[in-house]
């Protein structure tokens, strides 16, 4: 394995076809990065994200680019949970994701839990920038160690604007080396699983969403703009998934947030 | 600086409304997360890091002259809670009122203006600090003692915890939240060059899941 | 009491005391009550709601030391509308909220004067507290300290700044007189030697004079607010 790690680097276009349907011109992959475009069902295209390795491994940088055009339709999945995972002569990965919807262009970004593995290093950024009129379901689940074991370091930090204007811009940082208290009342109290489901829908705007505690470790949060945060904490990966599929059916992330 | 200005604004008599909430710790009592000192501490602990890192450099920032605006809008964003940002402009609006007649002034008086129904409380606190004639250092330490001293004077009140024990706990993060307004003066000379993105942004998510249920309880001796 | 000065720092907001809105007009004549858990401090509110609601403007703040209990009681007794009544969060210390630090209760009373005012009148209820628990002056106008017969008839005696220094003194519940073995006549001689001169009332809600003696004394400070 390089020492100096992994440069990868993946990146999608998706554009309106013009006949009701979403054309990818671009879906390119280097490294061990890799996308494949798996079916579409009615105007969206699929992409699935297929991790050639694990994941990354300290000192390994990878970068993702999804961008939707005006009137297009995304669905992007990956195949497997992501591993993060120590590399072997130890230092920081870093995973960046940059988004991008137009106006109309809708995206569904659905990627399988990421996993802290202990003694990975795992800094991920996640921006996000939406056009007015633009529409998103973003999950995000961190998973902190696998079954039994203690996480990692993991910072992810998710960033998102709707016309410039930032909607949601949150950090959370835990495992060794974190802020303290990370594992407390205040932060996560023992849970092991956490996440995230964004909806970003301009009708919110007409229809605001009522916040919420609709389960134990799930709420419903509306944001400072046409956008929603249900966030969830749990035990475990079955779980959290299960908390987020109770999020209100219209956010569910299977169906188009504008059905 | 005037050091005696400094007490003045970080004296929780500062009569600004902080009185009737807890900064989480109710809700945190109720679901059975803080029983004694040592979770208090933990539950301190965390929100120094946290809430506590985000209001000092939102303080510091604003006390260093940085459009209050911006910096509301980037304080939104780090509060998804409804329930959170809603206490925050209240207390803002209630800090407001006391600065303003405490320490006159024309930023504080546009302030006002801008924000009628109140502006994130630790945005008003930095402008406070600059009118009271304090630095962003100033600030930020005012925004971290009140991350934690809210919460532990109504710890007192919720458990009849010992008052000696939740004053030892402050006292035991002192040289931590020394550490993190240090992070946070250095964020908000960031920020007064690169502008508000670069606020740090970290998130406490059962602080957030708390608040909202606490905001929905009927029952509850404090605002938040 | 009235504090008609010219505002040294004109600004977008008043700030406490000052007796004209931003706009230049005359807020609303701020009474306080005030006085021991279960003196009677809602119900007097609910009957001076009914007596004037129909003569003037009045809106009420309460503070509850375990949230919205007697806002809720007056909602429920229908005195006013609900977007009349507004509940404080006392953080377990009503007199903190009312005398310490009032920046809540001047929100909300603003709050109210912005969204059903004009107001000739607001009503600030504290929660039931101690003897010691007054008003602040940056709140309220005039404050009305509601005690009972049956908390003892030497209230009056022991005094404090509620008995001594109100500006109304009520002493509640007199038809429970004769069960509590209360002296009336002790306890109007001690009032008036605390007192000073100033005035006390014994009230009945139950007999047909009902809250009538407090609510011709808030008339008269109602026209001496607006003269």
């Amino acid at each position: 394995m390089n020492t100096a790690g992994v440069r990868a680097e993946a990146e999608i276009r998706a554009r309106a076809d013009g006949r009701g349907g979403t054309a990818l011109p671009v879906l390119e992959s280097r490294g061990p990065l890799a996308l494949r475009r798996t079916r579409g069902s009615g105007a969206a295209a699929h992409v699935t994200l297929v991790g050639a390795m694990s994941g990354p491994h300290g000192g390994d940088h990878f970068t993702v680019r999804a961008d939707v055009g005006p009137d297009a339709r995304l669905r992007v999945g990956s195949a497997a949970a992501t591993l993060a995972l120590p590399g072997q002569h130890g230092g920081q990965a870093r995973q960046d994701v940059r988004i991008t919807v137009a106006a109309g262009g809708e995206l569904h970004w659905l990627p399988e839990p990421l996993i802290s593995v202990t003694g990975s290093e795992l800094a991920v950024h996640t921006h996000v920038d939406l056009a007015p009129g633009a529409r998103l379901v973003l999950r995000e689940e961190l998973v902190l160690g696998r079954t039994g074991e203690d996480p990692g370091r993991l910072t992810s930090r998710l960033t998102v604007r709707v016309d410039g204007r930032p909607v949601l811009d949150q950090e959370l940082d835990c495992g060794p080396g974190a802020g303290g208290g990370w594992d407390g009342p205040a932060v996560l109290g023992g849970h092991r699983a956490v996440g995230q489901l964004v909806v970003c829908d301009p009708e919110f705007t007409e229809k605001p969403v009522e916040p919420g505690v609709p389960a134990d470790g799930l709420a419903v949060l509306p944001l400072t703009g046409p956008a929603v945060l249900v966030g969830a904490v749990a035990a475990d990966a079955l779980e959290l998934r299960g908390l987020l599929n109770r999020a209100p059916a219209f956010f569910t992330p299977g169906s188009p947030a504008s059905a | 600086m005037s050091r005696a200005a400094l007490l003045v604004l970080a004296d929780g008599r500062f009569p600004a409304g902080g009185h009737a909430h807890s900064g989480g710790a109710e809700a945190a009592v109720h679901a059975g997360r803080i029983t004694g000192a040592a979770s208090l501490e933990d539950f301190c602990r965390g929100r120094l890091h946290t809430t506590g890192l985000v209001s000092a450099a939102l303080a510091a920032s604003a006390a260093l002259g940085v459009d209050p605006a911006a910096l509301d809008a980037a304080a939104d964003a780090r509060t998804p809670s409804p329930a959170l940002r809603a206490a925050a402009r209240k207390l803002g609006r209630q800090l407001l009122r006391a600065a303003r007649a405490t320490w006159p002034g024309v930023e504080l008086d546009a302030l006002a203006r801008r924000f009628p129904k109140g502006a994130h409380q630790p945005v008003v606190l930095g402008v406070a600090a600059r009118a009271a004639g304090l630095g962003p250092q100033d600030a930020a330490h005012c925004a971290l003692y009140e991350s934690v001293g809210g919460p532990a004077t109504a710890t007192v009140r919720l458990l009849g915890l010992d008052p000696f024990d939740a004053t030892a706990v402050l006292a035991r993060l002192a040289p931590e939240a020394d550490r993190v307004a240090e992070a946070a003066v250095r964020a908000a000379h960031r920020v007064a060059e690169e502008g508000a993105d670069a606020l740090p942004a970290a998130s406490a998510p059962l602080l957030e899941l708390l608040a909202e249920a606490h905001a929905a309880r009927t029952g509850r001796l404090f605002a938040s | 009491m009235h504090r008609d000065h010219i505002d040294p720092h004109p600004g977008p907001a008043v700030l406490g005391a000052d007796a004209r809105r931003p706009d230049g007009t005359r807020r609303a004549l701020r009474i306080g009550l005030g006085g021991p858990v279960g003196s009677g401090k809602t119900a007097t509110v609910a009957a001076l709601c009914r007596a004037l609601r129909d003569e003037v403007s009045l809106a009420v703040v309460t503070n509850d030391i375990y949230t919205r209990e007697d806002a809720e009681y007056l909602l429920r007794e229908a005195v006013l509308p609900p977007e009349r009544i507004t509940a404080v969060e006392t953080g377990a210390c009503p007199h903190t909220a009312i005398r310490d630090d009032i920046s809540a209760n001047l929100e909300a009373v603003e709050d109210l004067e912005d969204s059903v005012g004009p107001l000739d009148l607001v009503l600030v209820e504290s929660g039931g507290d101690n003897l010691t628990a007054t008003f602040s002056k940056g709140l309220v106008d005039a404050q009305i300290f509601v005690i009972d017969v049956a908390g003892g008839d030497d209230v009056p005696r022991k005094g404090g700044p509620g008995v001594t220094t109100a500006d109304l003194l009520v002493v509640n519940k007199t038809d429970l007189a004769p069960y509590t073995g209360s002296d009336l006549g002790r306890m109007a001689a001690d009032a008036k030697a605390q007192r000073a001169g100033l005035p006390v009332v014994f009230q009945s809600l139950r007999e047909d004079e009902g809250v009538a003696a407090v609510t011709s004394w808030v008339r008269q400070r109602l026209a001496a607010w607006a003269a």
